[in-house]
C-alpha cells in the first residue's frame, strides 16, 4: 500500500552532491546505466549451438525486422543486476514496517524446497500419473489451510490475493445464480483495501461504502442500515486495515446471513490470528490468505503472489476448477467440468494450469518449520511488536482511536505534526536517511495522514528499540521546527524525492534510442 | 523457533512495556467464545533437516523433465535457464524487497522493470508494455476487458485456435462480468475462419499465434477485417521464444498483445508462478490494466524511475480501476529480463532458430511411423500429430515407458470427441537426437 496517489514533485535541493566525482558514482553507490545504453545486439552471453540444418516450415511467417534486443556476456549481466540490486532496500537489510504488506523474514529453506526437480522441473500437462507428489502437495496444503481457517474447502488456483477476490467473489455469485437471485450490491467498508471495491465492480457488483464507527471498526447497526434483498455480500477485512479485531463480527455475520448475503472476508492481515481463531467460526463464507505474506512466500519486488480462497459449506460446491478431491484411496485431480459429476457445479476456470505451485512448496515449508505451536508464536510475536511500537511512541505521535491494543499493526494519524508544516510523506522520507523503510502511508483511507506500521514478528526487541527511538527522535526534530530538513529529505539514499507529476504528464514508458542531434533539431 | 528472535524474557519485558499482563490481553477483542483453546490440530514444529526429508519425499514422487525425453509444451514450456538467472533473483535485495512504492530506496526493481517494458515492447513490436500480468491466461482475460473499455461495446471473438485453458478464462471472467462472447469452435486444422464472424457489437477478437495447435496465423488479414468493423484485434502467444523467428503481432495491425513469458528465465513447476506480458498502443495506455513504470528525474535531476500513470489502479480508483490486480509476477519479470539480457537479439535468434529444427527433426521423425501424421504445414516448435486410436492413451502408453510424449488435446477439450486422436507435440533446445529416436521407438511400440 501506499501514498493517497497524488504524484509529488520535489523541491529543488538546497545540498545537491552533483558533480563533486567525475564518474557521478557516490563511493560504493554506481550510477548504472540501463541496459540499452551498454548491451550491443552482436553479444550475447548465452552460448549455444548452431541449429542443424533442416527445411524450415515457418511458412510465409517468418521474422525480417530486427528486434532490437541488445545483449549482455555474462560478466557483464551479473554486474549490471547486482548494481542494480544495490539500489534497493529489502528485508534482510532491515526492518519493512510496511502496514497491511506483512513484511516478515524469508526463509531460504523455503527456496532451496521450491527448487527441487519434483516441484520445478514439472510440466502442469504431463500426465496426471507422472506427478502423485504434486497432488499430494497441493492436498497436503489444503488440509493445512483449512485447519487453520475452519473452512469446509478451499480453491487453490488463485494467483494473489486480489485474483483470490475475484475467485471468492465469483463462487458468491454463482451461488446466488443457483437461487435464481440477481443481487447486485456489494457491502465495503471506508477502510477496505482498494482490490475489494476494484473486484467488485470487476465481477459486475455496484459497490456501496459501510462507514466505520468513531473507534475504528464496523458497527453491527451501520451494516443492518444497509443490508436489503439487493445485498449479494459483504466484504471486510479482520483484523481490519486499522489495525484492530473487528469484535462484533459475529453480529455481522449474523446479519448478512440473515439478509440472505454472503460474507466475503478479506484475509490479508489473517497473519494476526493464526491459530488464536478460526474464521470459520465467525461466519466467514469466502476468505483469501496471501500466502506471500501470511505463510512468507517472498514478495519479490512486486510477486508473484499466491491467494488460495477457503470456502465455506455453503460455497464450495462452486469452486472453479482445478481442484483436488480427496477420496478414499488419497486424492483425485479434477482438471475439468466434465470430470466433476453431479455433486458440484465449478463457476468455471480462473487461470491456466493448476496455480502457484512454486509458493505452494514455500509455503509448506514455512508451515512445516513452524508448525502448529511456531504458528501461534509468530502470531502473538507479531501483535507483540507492534503494541511494542506503540507503547513506545504512544506519548509523542497521534492515535486516531485512542490508545488501546492494536493487533498486528499500529495506526497513527498525522496530528502529531500539526502545526510543524511537515506532512506524513516528509515525515516517512526522513526515516530512509536514518536507514529505514518508510510505513505505508495514507492508508488507510479513513485516517488523515495515516501512517501504519507492521514491525512482524521478526523483528528482535533490539530491531524494534532503535526503530522507536528513531521515530521518537524524527518526531523531537519536527517539533524543533525542522521543517525544511524533513522536505529536502531523503537526501543520502541513491536517489532524492523524485518527479512524479512529470512522469505522470508526459509518460516515458520504454527507452528509445536517442535521436541524432540533426534529427532532433527538427 | 528459529525464524523467531525473541526470547521468553524478552517478551515478559515487553509485555510489562506495554503495561498488559499477558499476551492473551492483546487478543481480548476476539469473542471468547470463538477463540482456540490450545494449538491448532497440527504437527508442532520441525527443523530443516525434518522439512527437507518430508518435502524431499513428495518431490520424489514426481516424474522430473529433465529424467525423460520430454515434449510437453501447451502453454508451458520446458527451456535452459543460464545458472546466472537464478543466482541473481536469489539476491536478497531483489527476493525480500516490497513493490516499489518508495522509489528512492527501490531504483534497482524500478529499472529492470523499465528494462522489462522495453524488452516485451521490442519483441512484440509494440508501443507500450506494462510490469506483467499474472500469466498469459489472465493477461487474455484483461486484454478483453480492456477492449470492451475502448470500443465500448462488450462482445469478445474467441478464436478455436486460442488454448483452451485461456478460453475457459475468458469465458469465465467475460459471463462473471455480464459480457458477450462469441467462440469459434477448436481449429486444429488453423484455418482461422474468424473474420466471417466480426460484427458492428465485436468489440475484439482474440487470436493465438501460434496457435494452441501450432500454427503461425497470419494477422494482417484479421486485424484488417477487424478494424474495419470497428473492433480491436488481441493478439496471444503461449511461446515467447517464437517472436525470435516469427514476425511480430505488433508488425501485423494488433492492438493488443498478451502472452505467457514463462519460457524465458521460469521453470516450469507445475504451472506457476509465471509471467503474464502485455503490451498495446501508447493512445491505449490509459485503459492498461496493471502497474507501469516510468522515467522522471530527482530533485538533483538525476535521472530515475518511479511507477506511475497510478489513477489507472485500485489503490487510487477503488471500483473504477480499470482492474483489480495489485501484486503481479515482480520476480518473474526479472528472470525474464535477465534472461533476454543474457540472450540478447543474438542468443534469442539463435534459440528460436534451434527450437525450431529440432522440432522439424521430430515431426519428420514421427510423421514416419506408420498411421502417425503431422496436421502442421507450418509451425514454430510446436505442432499437432493424429494417431490411430485414443490419444490420451497413447500418452499414457508412453508415459509407463518414460517419454512424456506431449498432451491429448482431450484433456483439455473433453467435450469434442472428434479430438480425441490428437495431441500437442513441443521441442525445445532442452531435446538430443537420443531424446527424438526414444520418442519414435516408443510410440511406434505403443501404437
Amino acid at each position: 500500500m501506499l501514498n493517497e496517489g497524488r504524484p509529488t514533485t520535489p523541491l529543488a535541493p538546497t545540498n545537491a552532491l552533483a558533480d563533486i566525482t567525475f564518474t557521478a558514482n557516490r563511493g560504493l553507490q554506481i550510477e548504472e546505466p540501463l541496459l540499452f545504453e551498454i548491451g550491443r545486439a552482436d553479444v550475447t552471453g548465452v552460448d549455444l549451438p548452431e541449429a542443424p540444418a533442416v527445411s524450415p516450415r515457418l511458412g510465409k511467417h517468418a521474422r525480417n525486422a530486427p528486434i532490437d534486443l541488445p545483449g549482455l556476456s555474462e560478466p557483464e549481466t551479473l554486474r549490471h543486476y547486482v548494481r542494480l540490486s544495490q539500489k534497493n532496500y529489502a528485508i534482510d537489510s532491515g526492518i519493512y514496517p510496511l502496514g497491511s504488506c506483512t513484511m516478515k523474514h524469508n526463509p531460504r529453506l523455503n527456496e532451496k524446497m521450491a527448487r527441487l526437480p519434483g516441484f520445478a522441473d514439472i510440466h502442469p500437462l504431463q500426465p496426471v500419473s507422472t506427478v502423485p507428489g504434486a497432488i499430494e502437495l497441493i492436498a497436503e496444503l489444503g488440509r493445512w489451510l483449512l485447519d487453520m481457517t475452519g473452512m469446509a474447502s478451499v480453491a487453490m488456483s488463485p494467483k494473489a490475493g486480489a485474483h483470490g477476490e475475484a475467485c471468492g467473489m465469483m463462487a458468491i455469485k454463482a451461488a446466488l445464480e443457483a437461487r435464481s437471485e440477481k443481487r447486485s450490491i456489494v457491502l465495503v467498508p471506508d477502510s477496505a483495501h482498494g482490490t475489494n471495491p476494484a473486484t467488485a465492480a470487476l465481477i459486475g457488483f455496484k459497490v456501496v461504502a459501510v462507514p466505520a464507527g468513531t473507534d475504528g471498526t464496523v458497527h453491527p447497526d451501520a451494516v443492518k442500515a444497509l443490508l436489503n434483498d439487493d445485498v449479494a455480500a459483504i466484504m471486510l477485512t479482520n483484523p481490519n486495515t486499522c489495525g484492530l479485531f473487528e469484535r462484533d463480527i459475529v453480529a455481522i455475520a449474523d446479519a448478512v446471513h440473515a439478509a440472505g448475503a454472503y460474507f466475503y472476508a478479506d484475509g490479508a492481515n489473517f497473519n494476526a490470528i493464526v491459530g488464536k481463531v478460526k474464521p470459520g467460526d465467525l461466519g466467514v463464507d469466502a476468505m483469501h490468505i496471501n500466502l506471500h505474506k501470511t505463510f512468507s512466500t517472498p514478495h519479490g519486488g512486486g510477486g508473484p503472489g499466491a491467494g488460495p480462497v477457503v470456502l465455506s459449506e455453503r460455497l464450495a460446491p462452486y469452486a472453479p476448477v482445478p481442484f483436488v478431491r480427496l477420496t478414499a484411496d488419497g486424492a483425485e485431480f479434477i482438471e475439468t467440468r466434465r470430470q466433476v459429476g453431479d455433486t458440484a457445479h465449478p463457476f468455471g476456470r480462473i487461470t491456466a494450469f493448476h496455480g502457484q505451485m512454486g509458493m505452494f512448496v514455500r509455503a509448506m515449508s514455512y508451515m512445516l518449520a513452524h508448525g502448529a505451536d511456531g504458528m501461534r508464536q509468530a502470531s502473538e510475536d507479531a501483535v507483540l511488536n507492534a503494541n511494542y511500537v506503540r507503547a513506545g511512541l504512544r506519548d509523542l505521535m497521534s492515535q486516531p482511536f485512542g490508545d488501546k491494543p492494536c493487533m498486528h499493526e499500529v495506526l497513527f494519524d498525522d496530528r502529531f505534526l500539526e502545526g510543524t508544516g511537515i506532512t506524513t510523506l516528509d515525515f516517512a522520507k526522513a526515516m530512509i536517511d536514518e536507514g529505514f523503510h518508510p510505513m505505508t502511508m495514507y492508508f488507510p483511507l479513513v485516517v488523515h495522514g495515516a501512517l501504519l506500521i507492521e514491525p512482524t514478528e521478526s523483528e528482535s526487541k533490539a530491531s524494534l528499540d532503535l526503530f522507536v527511538a528513531t521515530l521518537r527522535e524524527l518526531v523531537m526534530r519536527a517539533k524543533r521546527g525542522e521543517a525544511d530538513r524533513f522536505r529536502q529529505s531523503p537526501m543520502l539514499a541513491p536517489r532524492r524525492r523524485l518527479d512524479e507529476t512529470r512522469a505522470a504528464r508526459s509518460p516515458k514508458l520504454k527507452w528509445e534510442r536517442p535521436q541524432p542531434w540533426s534529427e532532433a533539431a527538427e | 523457533m528459529r525464524y523467531l528472535p525473541h526470547s521468553d524474557e524478552d517478551r515478559h519485558a515487553m509485555l510489562a512495556r506495554i503495561g498488559v499482563s499477558s499476551i492473551d490481553d492483546l487478543f481480548a477483542d476476539i469473542p471468547a467464545g470463538k477463540r482456540i483453546a490450545g494449538l491448532l490440530d497440527l504437527p508442532t514444529t520441525k527443523s530443516e533437516i525434518e522439512v527437507e526429508r518430508i518435502l524431499a519425499r513428495i518431490a520424489g514422487r514426481n516424474v522430473p523433465a529433465a529424467s525423460v525425453p520430454f515434449f510437453v509444451g501447451a502453454g508451458a514450456y520446458r527451456h535452459h535457464v543460464p545458472a546466472s538467472v537464478d543466482h541473481l533473483i536469489q539476491r536478497s535485495e531483489f527476493l525480500t524487497s516490497y513493490t516499489p512504492y518508495q522509489p528512492e530506496v527501490s531504483q534497482g526493481t524500478l529499472q529492470y522493470l523499465f528494462e522489462f517494458q522495453t524488452q516485451v515492447a521490442s519483441l512484440t513490436a509494440m508501443e507500450v508494455a506494462n510490469a506483467s500480468m499474472y500469466d498469459g491466461s489472465t493477461a487474455t482475460a484483461e486484454a478483453v476487458l480492456m477492449a470492451h473499455r475502448l470500443t465500448k461495446r462488450r462482445k469478445a471473438m474467441i478464436s478455436g485456435g486460442l488454448h483452451p485453458q485461456y478460453r475457459g478464462v475468458v469465458e469465465t471472467v467475460s459471463r462473471m462480468a455480464g459480457d458477450v462472447l462469441e467462440m469459434l469452435p477448436p481449429d486444429p486444422g488453423g484455418t482461422e475462419a474468424i473474420v466471417a464472424a466480426i460484427d458492428a457489437d465485436t468489440s475484439c477478437v482474440v487470436v493465438q499465434s501460434p496457435s494452441f495447435y501450432g500454427h503461425p496465423i497470419d494477422l494482417r488479414p484479421i486485424a484488417e477485417a477487424a478494424h474495419a468493423a470497428g473492433a480491436l484485434l488481441v493478439a496471444v502467444f503461449t511461446e515467447v521464444v517464437s517472436l525470435g523467428l516469427i514476425e511480430p503481432p505488433g508488425a501485423q495491425g494488433a492492438d493488443i498483445v498478451v502472452g505467457e513469458g514463462q519460457s524465458i528465465g521460469n521453470p516450469l513447476t507445475f504451472g506457476g508462478p509465471y509471467v503474464g506480458l502485455f503490451a498495446t498502443r501508447q493512445k491505449f495506455v490509459r485503459q492498461m490494466p496493471g502497474r507501469l513504470c516510468g522515467e522522471t528525474v530527482d530533485a538533483e535531476g538525476r535521472r530515475g524511475f518511479v511507477l506511475t500513470l497510478s489513477t489507472r489502479e485500485q489503490h487510487i480508483r477503488r471500483d473504477k480501476a480499470t482492474s483489480n490486480i495489485c501484486t503481479n509476477s515482480g520476480l518473474c519479470c526479472l528472470a525474464f529480463t535477465i534472461h533476454m539480457t543474457l540472450l540478447g537479439e543474438t542468443g534469442l535468434r539463435r534459440l528460436a532458430e534451434l527450437n525450431h529444427a529440432n522440432a522439424v527433426k521430430l515431426a519428420e521423425s514421427l510423421s514416419k511411423i506408420r498411421g502417425v501424421s503431422v496436421i502442421n504445414d507450418a509451425f514454430f516448435n510446436e505442432f499437432t500429430i493424429r494417431v490411430p486410436g485414443d490419444a490420451a492413451a497413447v500418452i499414457e502408453k508412453l508415459a509407463q515407458k518414460n517419454v512424456l510424449g506431449g498432451v491429448p488435446v482431450s484433456r483439455l477439450e473433453p467435450h469434442h470427441p472428434e479430438l480425441s486422436d490428437l495431441i500437442v507435440v513441443a521441442s525445445t533446445e532442452i531435446n538430443t537426437d537420443s531424446d527424438r529416436a526414444a520418442y519414435a521407438r516408443a510410440l511406434q511400440e505403443v501404437l
